[in-house]
């Protein structure tokens, strides 16, 4: 299965929105955080966990989701949110906390949640299996169409939340895909400093769910392993499992000194970066030429800038806001 | 009533006829847990279902309770109204991310647009020596916890209405049923706890304790067991004189603080009985509820019939040591007029 090229462009588009996104973030966040670093200064206070270089697993699985499909992702969730086509000014007016964020600023980075496009994420590893399987089963019970996707990181496939839910969506059945990015760090301990097991998709084996690695954080690639996981879940033949090897080109958070990578190793990942390498490609095959690559960067550039208005010019909630929605 | 038209039940079999009512009329209702569809559920609350309503609505899971809990919050958001059963309050240690982290806090970071409209029901108390895994009441665990509601029926009629109301909830449940009230031989049963129960389906409405028995001179405010240890003190004191007043809380989180207040001004002394732990419990909420409002109400200094800060043991006599009793109740007057 191979990406059309009006795929592609969504594809490549969206990696650049994602990417602009976060070098915008990135900016904001050490306004007034410098000279001395404190979390809780600036207008985008907190924790910070940047996506970029990890784009090409939000856009290859996306590509194959509707509106309807539910996707939960992880407490670094931009590039999955811009992918499964979250509101872009309410997601950027939520990680101001501001008002008009999407959900008044309750939430903040990691709690971005998107009922119009079933879009739900969470702070803490491996905490989406859960309710992924939960939706997929829910769609399943109802005879409504959707698949459910669960995005984690490599480091969330050693909690016992990963066993449980790949068990339970084995035993049932359901269209449920758990994507594991793969960056290779959990914060600051290695992939081979966390479990024996080299690659993740072998794992599916103890859940009788098909399990499929992906090299080389190559959009073609992934965009092929998600339409066969989504294809299958869509037929009702059951849950499968995808690792993708991906690169985490920023710290764990914001204000990481990443003193843990071994040296020479940012570089050698900044040198692998996924958007110049599908621009060349683009290029390279046709599937775009100069001036199409521009119109989609600009299109990226104007999204970026448009939601980092609309949430600058957003206003703050009011503090006594806090103690609303606790319940339905 | 006459007898002739009393229909009695068990806590298990109302909370059983609940769900199956709901089930009737709202095809999103289903149930999942371990032990809850062949067996019927270990404390006998949902037998019947599986035979009704077949197994994919009343779903036996693997013993996996991050994994079924997480699912719920999953389903609830996607439009269904999942009850699930964590068998034993006490293996919340094993899920809690999915209760408190999940269940409990996506509609508030959703800012209200997704609802999470569960039940998890789980099984409370001890009394029968199942020891210090298998006999916490954790109320004051749970209801700590905002943004989920927690109930404790004492009673059948109040577990039927309770049910059908948490079912209907747009907002979690934590249902917590007490083990010796569930009629269930086996575990010995507090016949009390049976009482009439329309057939007809019906709500109790969250957040108001009831008055169960009007006094004078002291309230008595507990929940669940400790309702049935305090009716049982009460008819005790009576006998010499002492006229008590029993509150049963019914539900901790909305928590009704008027009637416990109402109460307490009209008598003047507290005793809670709550046989969770001692500290940093329900007792304590209660009675900083009535003090913080107007200490001047009190006659005398609350006194509190509570589980020791310990784990809960296994020898028949320790455990009866431990565990609230209408006499531990009866004693507790005793110092606070002595006091």
């Amino acid at each position: 299965m191979t990406p059309s090229k009006e795929q592609l462009h969504w594809m490549y588009e969206t990696m650049v929105t994602s990417r602009r996104f976060e070098e915008t973030i990135e900016k904001i966040y050490l306004e007034g955080k410098q000279p001395v670093f404190n979390m809780a200064s600036g207008p985008i206070p907190g924790e910070m966990h940047l996506s970029n270089g990890q784009e090409p697993v939000a856009v290859g699985v996306c590509a194959h989701l509707e509106k309807g499909d539910i996707v939960t992702a992880t407490h670094r969730p931009h590039h999955e949110a811009i992918a499964k086509g979250v509101d872009l000014n309410r997601m950027a007016a939520e990680i101001f906390g501001r008002a008009t964020g999407l959900s008044g600023g309750r939430g903040g980075h990691m709690h971005l949640f998107d009922p119009e496009v079933n879009f739900a994420c969470a702070g803490i590893i491996a905490q989406g299996m859960g309710p992924a399987v939960g939706a997929a089963l829910s769609r399943k019970m109802q005879g409504k169409p959707g698949v459910a996707v669960a995005f984690i990181g490599e480091g969330a496939a050693n909690q016992g939340a990963f066993h449980e839910a790949m068990n339970l969506a084995a035993l049932w059945k359901l269209p449920f895909i758990c994507v594991i990015e793969d960056n290779s760090w959990g914060i600051s301990v290695a992939k081979k400093d966390s479990t024996a097991v080299a690659r993740n998709d072998v794992r599916g084996a103890a859940y009788g769910v098909p399990g499929v690695y992906v090299e080389g954080n190559d959009p073609w690639k992934i965009f092929e392993a998600a339409g066969d996981a989504v294809a299958r879940a869509r037929a009702g033949e059951g849950p499968s499992l995808i690792e993708v090897e991906t690169y985490r080109l920023a710290g764990h958070f914001m204000g990481d000194a990443e003193g843990y990578r071994p040296k020479g190793e940012k570089e050698a990942l900044f040198a692998r970066d996924p958007i110049p390498a599908m621009r060349k490609r683009l290029l390279d095959e046709g599937a775009a030429d100069e001036a199409k690559l521009k119109e989609l960067e600009a299109r990226a550039e104007d999204r970026v800038s448009a939601a980092i208005d609309f949430a600058r010019s957003s206003a703050a909630p009011a503090p006594e806001d806090a103690l609303t929605e606790i319940f339905a | 009533m006459t007898q002739s038209n009393e229909r009695k039940l068990t806590i298990a079999r109302a909370m059983a006829e609940a769900i199956a009512q709901e089930m009737r009329t709202d095809p999103g209702v289903f149930v999942m847990g371990e032990d809850i569809a062949t067996l019927g559920g270990v404390f006998g609350n949902t037998r019947g279902l599986v035979e009704e309503f077949g197994r994919e609505r009343i779903r036996d899971t693997p013993i996996s309770e991050t994994g079924f809990i997480g699912a719920a919050v999953g389903a609830a958001q996607d439009g269904m109204r999942p009850v699930v059963e964590l068998m034993f309050a006490d293996f919340f240690g094993v899920c809690f991310d999915a209760i408190y982290n999940l269940m409990a806090k996506n509609t508030y970071f959703s800012g209200g647009k997704f609802k999470v409209p569960m039940v998890l029901m789980t099984s409370t108390g001890g009394g029968y020596s199942d020891a210090g895994q298998h006999s916490q009441c954790l109320y004051g665990t749970f209801a700590h916890l905002p943004g989920m509601k927690v109930v404790t029926p004492s009673n059948a009629y109040d577990a039927k209405g309770m049910m059908t109301a948490a079912i209907r909830d747009d907002s979690p449940v934590v249902y917590m049923f007490h083990k010796s009230l569930q009629g269930m031989g086996w575990l010995g049963t507090e016949q009390g706890a049976s009482v009439h129960t329309p057939e007809e389906d019906y709500t109790v409405e969250f957040g108001k304790a009831k008055v169960v028995r009007e006094g004078r001179d002291v309230t008595i405010v507990s929940l669940a067991m400790g309702v049935h240890h305090a009716l049982k003190a009460a008819a005790e004191l009576e006998k010499s004189g002492v006229s008590p007043e029993v509150v049963d809380l019914r539900t901790l989180v909305p928590l009704d603080r008027d009637t416990i207040r109402a109460s307490v001004a009209k008598t003047g002394r507290l005793i809670v009985v709550d046989e969770d732990y001692h500290s940093f419990g329900v007792s304590g909420e209660v009675i900083a509820s009535v003090v913080e409002h107007d200490i001047s109400v009190l006659k005398a200094a609350p006194q509190r019939v509570t589980a020791p800060d310990a784990p809960i043991p296994y020898a028949r006599e320790m455990e009866q040591f431990f565990l609230p009793s209408p006499a531990k109740i009866v004693d507790a007057w005793g110092r606070m007029k002595a006091a």
